[in-house]
């Protein structure tokens, strides 16, 4: 029978909790996406609830309305603006990414598992590369029209 | 219904969202960048302007269709993240309280659309 400490060291952690969320142990680069996931898709739903409220601002008047917009031009507002845009942009493409890996595509063909093995997720990791990559790209020209260009 | 389903709605309802919040942020917070590319649309989010489209058909459609599926796909998701810290025995009170939201929330979403279309 073994002692209460290897039954302790051997049996894996049931309850990570919230933590467990956050915590990528050896899953790496797709446990953090996943991470970003769901905060962006929290913070998303946060924002959504504020601007079905906001948009109702517009049946008090036009007063009203114009002085919520230009509350909105306040540079604190500005940057949320961009981290809300940020948030789409980022949940946006890593859910198509998901959804198209869950169908089963991109994931290539599948094949004996001969050592050294190559996982789908190491097949599929071009793919969350160009994902990243369009991301950047789609952020940074954000970037520039939210802080440089007059809207 | 099955679990499954409401999670291919789900999936349904983001690849609508993907295309339908697409248009919508890139004609209401990339403004300076249309107008780079020779398309202005003059200040998108005056008085005037929101009035004028809202008072459209299509646009009625637009943003009834983007609030259902973006309340649906967002509080799915919430839902899911929040049942993995509920116990059991709350998990209907979760949904239940989950719908309601989301029921609030399209009902006063749908008003101020539906307000603004008919002047």
């Amino acid at each position: 029978m073994r002692s209460a400490e290897a039954v302790r060291l051997h049996t894996p952690r049931r309850r990570l909790g919230v933590r467990g969320w956050v915590y990528a142990g050896r899953y790496g680069l797709d446990r953090y996406l996943y991470v970003l996931q769901r905060v962006s898709g929290l913070g998303l739903v946060l924002y959504l609830f504020l601007h079905i409220y906001e948009t109702g601002v517009r049946l008090r008047g036009e007063v009203a309305w114009t002085a919520t917009m230009a509350l909105f031009r306040h540079p604190v507002f500005v940057f949320l603006e961009f981290v809300v845009f940020a948030g789409f942009v980022y949940h946006a493409l890593n859910g198509l990414r998901l959804i198209v890996a869950e169908l089963g595509w991109l994931l290539g063909a599948p094949a004996r598992p001969v050592y050294p093995y190559r996982s789908s997720l190491r097949r599929h990791r071009p793919w969350v590369y160009a994902l990243m990559l369009l991301t950047g790209v789609l952020l940074a020209l954000a970037a520039a029209d939210i802080f440089a260009l007059p809207g | 219904m099955r679990e499954s389903r409401w999670w291919l709605i789900s999936l349904g309802a983001a690849a609508l969202m993907a295309v339908l919040l697409t248009v919508h942020m890139g004609l209401m917070h990339l403004t300076g960048l249309l107008r780079a590319a020779g398309v202005d649309l003059g200040d998108v989010r005056s008085f005037a302007a929101v009035t004028a489209r809202g008072r459209s058909a299509a646009q009625l459609v637009f943003y009834l269709l983007f609030l259902a599926a973006a309340l649906y796909h967002g509080l799915y998701g919430l839902r899911s993240v929040l049942l993995e810290v509920t116990p059991p025995r709350a998990q209907g009170l979760l949904a239940g309280l989950v719908l309601l939201a989301g029921l609030v929330a399209f009902a006063y979403g749908a008003y101020v659309t539906v307000r603004t279309f008919t002047g």
